[in-house]
């Protein structure tokens, strides 16, 4: 399927492994926060990229190892869980997470705009919102906070 | 007051189309109920009892001759005629079709108006006291620093989605006229020992079902750190504040079960990381305050004491001068306040005719401003004493000279059951009735500074739980009751009121009203003691027995 990803159409690569889940012999995979925990070395073993699944309590202060993680998914449980935005936020700005943050789940076109500003870079959503997520990118050309670093 | 860059126009123009956009996919069933919901509430949209409701921001409460002539060109074009002042210093619509909406704020905005994040889950109207700039015990005018912060919060984006609403007051003066400790951050402008003037910043305050008064988290902050505190405070609010139950969600909740000394040192921690990044420098400042500068006042405006010899022939006058006029700091000049709670009209209300009529008022008399109140009321805020006598004629006829500012009959009333789907009580009606029992001027002036405020619901939009005397609508098995509660305060001695004792039916309202201030008058120490000194000093007992004696 595709996503947005720093405004382009792109063919998502990655693949969600939940804990129950046995980990595949290659491939671009995202695991949850837990897992990548408990098993950090046998991930960091895995041949292709590492990402992780986050959810709204997931704290980017418990996670270790952020620097060896390609992609982090927020994956929204309701689009009005505005936590996951703070986390976009700290990832970027406290953290300095350069890696992809990709929204996932129950986020809105809508919120698009306001993600995008606070770091987050790519989207994924059901393909008939693209074009709407894809303009709302540009709802505004101006704002009065400062961007995330 | 502020005026809008190209910048701020554009802003509010693209958010008119991002609402055009997202009302016709609802309405063409693309966007679904629930999630047009969040984003028609932060547009101030409300769907209520009979039609929408939306809600128009007034920043702190300011407001050109312009600005409410198109208030008036709305209500008759997309109301009935009429418009309601909330106490968030708002405008309310209870009439405008849903499709229109976009319309609707198209024209506000070509006025620099707009209802950006009047409601849902997100930062609020900034508000103020009313009496900002022209008062004669401020400390600084607050008015640049709302003005800032209205810009940090319009669209901010991490913060739209919090747990639940989150409100901001700002004062300048020694006199808190503002209810700042009853906000979810109360901003003071206050002086350190060093003579600097900054911020003593509260969290933690709120109304609704569980009132609290605000707790300090900073006795000073220098000015350059005002965002940067804000959005500390904001920060740990949304990752921590509880999302499980809507009625534990605001801010309050989460500084009263995290402990005040933890919030605060969690905020201080935030603080300190982000603090260097997002100074406001005194340049911005300055900008800012270019905005707010006094106007040209007459020099020679003390010379003319006409109004003395006016008010001394001609009693009405003399009423509306003592109630509804207060000093102002340029000698010469008063501050003139515009009643909305004539006795025959819902407190609040006021029509495009009287709109047109008062934007005309202001550009002749006030510099073309006028201000909203958080008790629901109007201000002219430069007036010269020489104008009074003319100013008072003029409103008198338009029934905006009621002179009861201050008094029992200056009530705070939410719409209530008339319009509100969440209400349980009609508020106004009872209002109304409370209005014929103190129809007596001598007698309403007896009595002296009272506030009485009255929600309909739980909700507590009149702040009830504040006023001296408050008034709360619950229902029980469909009938409607009111719990009564005395000794409440929104100002510097901020209170919530406590309860008399068990909620009395509609029809005893008037006459327990009518009791508890024959208790007042006979136990006051002398008529310089206010209901509320009375109620502080002799406390609950004596209003009990009186109240529930017979009943």
């Amino acid at each position: 399927m595709q996503i947005i990803k720093d405004r382009q159409l792109v063919e998502n690569t990655w693949q969600f492994i939940a804990d129950e889940q046995e980990l595949p012999a290659n491939g671009d995979i995202t695991v949850t926060a837990n897992r990548w925990q408990e098993h950090h070395d046998l991930l960091q073993a895995h041949p292709g990229k590492i990402g992780l699944r986050i959810g709204s309590t997931d704290f980017a202060d418990t996670i270790s190892g952020l620097d060896e993680l390609a992609l982090i998914e927020l994956d929204f449980p309701v689009f009005t869980d505005g936590r996951l935005f703070s986390h976009a936020r700290l990832l970027r700005s406290k953290y300095g997470f350069k890696g992809e943050i990709r929204a996932r789940g129950q986020f809105l076109a809508d919120q698009v705009f306001y993600l995008s500003r606070i770091g987050v870079n790519a989207f994924e959503l059901e393909s008939k919102l693209i074009p709407t997520a894809l303009a709302a990118l540009d709802d505004f050309s101006v704002f009065y906070q400062t961007t995330a670093a | 007051m502020y005026q809008y860059n190209q910048d701020d126009q554009t802003l509010i123009e693209q958010r008119v189309s991002q609402f055009r956009g997202q009302t016709q996919r609802y309405l063409n069933g693309e966007l679904g109920a629930d999630e047009f919901r969040a984003l028609r509430l932060m547009n101030g949209l409300y769907v209520q009892t009979h039609a929408p409701m939306l809600r128009v921001a007034v920043p702190y409460g300011l407001m050109s001759s312009k600005q409410v002539r198109k208030l008036a060109d709305v209500a008759r074009k997309y109301d009935k005629g009429y418009c309601h002042f909330t106490t968030r210093q708002n405008v309310q619509y209870n009439w405008p079709e849903l499709a229109r909406v976009p319309d609707l704020l198209a024209e506000l905005a070509s006025v620099q108006m707009h209802a950006i994040q009047t409601s849902g889950n997100c930062l609020r109207n900034t508000t103020s006291d009313h009496l900002a700039g022209v008062c004669t015990d401020e400390i600084e005018d607050p008015r640049p620093y709302c003005e800032i912060i209205r810009q940090w919060t319009t669209l901010h984006p991490e913060f739209a989605y919090l747990p639940r609403k989150f409100k901001i007051a700002v004062s300048g003066s020694e006199r808190d006229r503002a209810a700042v400790q009853l906000h979810d951050i109360g901003v003071y402008l206050v002086k350190n020992a060093a003579g600097e003037v900054g911020f003593r910043v509260l969290a933690g305050g709120g109304l609704g079902r569980t009132p609290i008064i605000g707790k300090e988290v900073r006795a000073f902050l220098e000015k350059k750190h005002l965002l940067s505190y804000l959005e500390a405070i904001l920060r740990v609010y949304n990752l921590l504040g509880r999302r499980d139950n809507k009625y534990k969600a605001r801010i309050k909740i989460l500084v009263k079960e995290t402990g005040l000394e933890k919030f605060t040192a969690l905020v201080e921690e935030e603080w300190l990381r982000i603090k260097d990044s997002m100074e406001l420098s005194e340049q911005q400042i300055a900008e800012i305050k270019q905005h707010f500068v006094a106007p040209a006042y007459d020099s020679q405006a003390a010379s003319d004491t006409s109004h003395a010899n006016q008010a001394a022939s001609n009693l009405e006058f003399a009423r509306w001068l003592k109630q509804n006029t207060t000093d102002h700091k340029v000698a010469g000049y008063r501050v003139a306040f515009v009643s909305l709670k004539a006795p025959d009209s819902p407190p609040g209300d006021i029509t495009a005719d009287q709109l047109d009529a008062l934007a005309n008022l202001a550009d002749q008399y006030s510099f073309g401003e006028i201000r909203s109140t958080h008790r629901q009321n109007l201000v002219l805020a430069d007036v010269k004493q020489a104008d009074l006598y003319a100013l008072w004629q003029q409103l008198d006829a338009l029934k905006l000279a009621t002179a009861n500012i201050g008094t029992a009959t200056d009530m705070i009333c939410c719409p209530g059951l008339d319009f509100c789907s969440l209400a349980n009580a009609g508020s106004i009606g009872v209002a109304s009735e409370i209005n014929e029992l103190l129809d007596d001027l001598d007698y309403l002036y007896d009595i002296g500074e009272l506030k009485i405020n009255m929600s309909g619901c739980m909700n507590g939009c009149a702040h009830q739980s504040v006023g001296h005397i408050g008034i709360l609508g619950v229902d029980k098995n469909g009938e409607e009751w009111y719990q009564i509660t005395l000794g409440g305060s929104s100002e510097n001695e901020a209170a919530i009121g406590e309860r008399l004792g068990p909620a009395v039916n509609k029809a005893r309202i008037p006459s327990a009203i009518t009791e508890i201030l024959d208790v007042y008058l006979e136990q006051r120490l002398d008529s310089a003691e206010s209901f509320l000194q009375t109620v502080k000093r002799i406390g609950l007992d004596s209003f009990k027995t009186k109240v529930y004696a017979n009943h």
